[in-house]
């Protein structure tokens, strides 16, 4: 894989809360989704967003796209401030910025054929295009997604899970974008499936040039797929490094627990792996904990913990930690996979 | 030897059409024992839920069942609900993925447990409120007092399916069926979820059916495993035997789709072509489509199921050697 060092996108300082209304008289409450992400994508690269549910990964990637507009910080695509452009022109840029949906049936018009879907975006990013040209182009994708031309006309309900989520994926690739967010693109799919979409998905990012966000809750498919790896808890991030590093030596307490915790196809190592079981559940991210927010689930808390919120610190070689303790703390190896 | 719990023969599930059948599950043989973890693996459509539904008296309406489901010599299948509802909750309990949908919304949580030991063992309410709260905190919630009052919307996933589980415990079932209990919560509660049913199957001595699509699963928890495909089962056996040397191709392909956080490998294998409808199962082994290892046999005559030793059986005619670098 030709790796360039060109950053595709950079987000800085990034916040989006959510107002929840609790009564016709009451204050609303304020959900802090996501607070002070910073980070970058090369060009190329895949970058995986890990986290638990409500951890603010979805909203990462729609915030990224535009798709909701974030309070604070910027969404620099090629140095451009994607939070600044004015609507029209915002719509024009995602040509270059698609994105492809966890329910690939429910993310599918049930009233268009699968033609139409997949040329809908060319409507209004290409209106040059003639509908021969149209044609064409729909039925070149089809086929570098798997999905036989003669299927064009067909409506997305005479569709299995895994051929629906071709169509998405059709979809956002009809544009010729140079970034796709893929949002628990195989969360839906059984695990036959699962795999030949992650092979597609794969294949189309070397034949196309393409740069992916993988956003998943599973670990083990986010390590296949990733050069690089955020995680998020509560809506921060608390370590950022390359899949080998993350993987092979986490640094953040919740790193090393999420990976403990994910289920490993091997009856022997599943045995003899240690699992750094996790107290509890993730607090609601409207009453997060003062200080370090993973300190009510660490078993390596500190009173330091309660009282000031580690800072963002890059070590070694361009990884970023979250944790006030992680020069302290060993871990044994088996701890982590058992290997 | 350990005790039997449950023993089916011959389980088959159909369902009426407005002008046709399928078949949901075929002729389904297994035993189950005292504190084993049974997991049934399989996608959607192999029939894996519906085989247990059909043995709780669960179907859909327009769903039949024949074959037997012994519990000891009493056969569930065919009961009609009032001679089942002797049977349900007491002996044998069910947990589904989305604790949700099957906990009362509008019941407070220890009024629904104690609901069940009023019912079944014949306690009085305060004797069972006193022992729901008991069941809450064994199986790992906090402050189980004070969230026995509480309604379901009020507690988190996890604490749902805890409720459900310890709904489920409270009666000390000899077998317990988890219809894909931890694909709906988090990693790190499921992790939590998976510990507990192991101890949970150690002490009362209850045995656990497990169905899930999750190899991970699987491998963390079962003793034996039992695979299927468009409604039969392919392949049974010890867990460690089925992973470490797969004599059905599915089951191969199955563990070759599944990522492994250990190692990154550069491609998955995953299985060509999608499963088969239930309606038009391939003539011949239903999963010859899709098979790397087919032979003519295979498209005319469908392999039985057989015993190839040490408490192994598989459907399959192929006989060589199962590996991807043959085929490649």
């Amino acid at each position: 894989m030709a790796k360039t060092t060109n950053t595709l996108l950079e987000i800085r300082d990034l916040k989006k809360s959510f107002s929840i209304t609790t009564g016709l008289f009451s204050k609303p409450l304020e959900l802090k989704a996501l607070q002070d992400i910073s980070f970058s994508i090369r060009e190329g690269e895949t970058l995986g967003i890990v986290g638990e549910s409500g951890c603010g990964k979805s909203t990462l990637g729609r915030c990224i796209l535009q798709l909701i507009a974030p309070d604070e910080g910027q969404v620099l695509w090629l140095g451009q401030d994607l939070t600044r452009l004015p609507g029209e022109e915002m719509r024009r840029k995602r040509q270059d910025l698609q994105i492809i949906f966890q329910d690939p049936l429910a993310s599918l018009n049930p009233r268009m054929t699968v033609g139409e879907i997949i040329a809908d975006p060319l409507r209004t990013l290409r209106p040059e295009l003639n509908r021969e040209q149209r044609r064409a182009r729909v039925i070149k994708i089809m086929e570098s997604v798997g999905l036989l031309p003669e299927m064009i006309n067909r409506y997305p309900h005479e569709f299995s899970g895994g051929q629906a989520q071709r169509i998405g994926i059709a979809r956002a690739l009809i544009t010729e974008p140079k970034l796709i967010v893929c949002d628990e693109p195989v969360s839906a799919l059984d695990v036959s499936i699962q795999a030949q979409i992650l092979n597609l998905l794969a294949d189309l990012k070397d034949e196309f040039g393409l740069t992916l966000i993988f956003i998943s809750h599973n670990l083990s498919v986010v390590r296949h797929v990733s050069d690089r790896i955020l995680v998020l808890y509560l809506g921060r991030i608390v370590e950022l490094a390359a899949g080998d590093e993350i993987y092979e030596d986490p640094k953040h307490p919740y790193t090393r627990a999420l990976l403990t915790a994910v289920p490993i196809p091997d009856p022997k190592l599943a045995r003899q792996r240690n699992i750094d079981a996790l107290r509890g559940e993730i607090p609601s991210p409207i009453n997060q904990p003062s200080g370090c927010t993973f300190r009510t689930r660490c078993r390596y808390a500190k009173p330091i913990c309660a009282e000031k919120r580690p800072a963002l610190e890059t070590i070694g070689n361009a990884r970023l930690v979250a944790c006030h303790r992680w020069q302290e703390i060993e871990v044994p190896e088996e701890a982590v996979l058992g290997a | 030897m350990p005790n039997t719990v449950l023993t089916v023969e011959d389980l088959s599930v159909t369902f009426a059409l407005h002008d046709s059948e399928v078949h949901a599950v075929r002729d389904m043989n297994f035993t189950l024992t005292e504190s084993e973890i049974l997991a049934v693996v399989g996608e959607s459509g192999s029939g894996k839920s519906q085989a247990f539904l059909s043995i709780m008296g669960l179907l859909a309406r327009n769903g039949r069942a024949t074959g037997k489901a012994m519990l000891g010599d009493i056969n569930l299948v065919g009961m009609n609900k009032s001679q089942l509802d002797a049977y349900r909750g007491k002996d044998i309990a069910m947990i589904f993925q989305d604790p949700m949908t099957s906990l009362n919304p509008s019941l407070r949580v220890r009024t629904q447990l104690a609901e069940v030991l009023v019912k079944h063992r014949g306690f009085d309410k305060d004797k069972a409120i006193r022992a729901a709260i008991e069941m809450l905190e064994r199986v790992g919630i906090p402050e189980p007092a004070k969230r026995a009052n509480a309604f379901p919307h009020e507690l988190s996933g996890g604490m749902r399916q805890r409720v459900m589980i310890a709904m489920a415990l409270l009666c000390q079932p000899k077998i317990l069926i988890a219809d894909e209990p931890t694909t709906a919560l988090d990693v790190t509660v499921q992790a939590q979820m998976l510990d507990l049913f192991k101890s949970l199957t150690q002490d009362f001595g209850t045995a656990l059916v497990l169905i899930t699509h999750d190899l991970g699963v699987v491998a963390g928890v079962a003793d034996r495993m039992m695979v299927m495909y468009g409604g039969r089962a392919v392949e049974k056996g010890k867990v460690d035997d089925l992973f470490y040397d797969p004599r059905h191709p599915y089951t191969l392909g199955l563990l070759h789709s599944t990522p492994h956080i250990a190692h990154r490998a550069a491609r998955l294998d995953p299985i060509q072509g999608l499963p088969p409808s239930l309606e038009h199962l391939p003539k011949g082994c239903s999963f010859n489509p899709r098979c790397a290892f087919r032979f003519e046999r295979c498209l005319i005559e469908r392999p039985p199921l057989t015993p190839t030793g040490e408490g192994r059986e598989k459907a399959c005619f192929y006989e060589g050697e199962l590996s991807y670098e043959k085929v490649a």
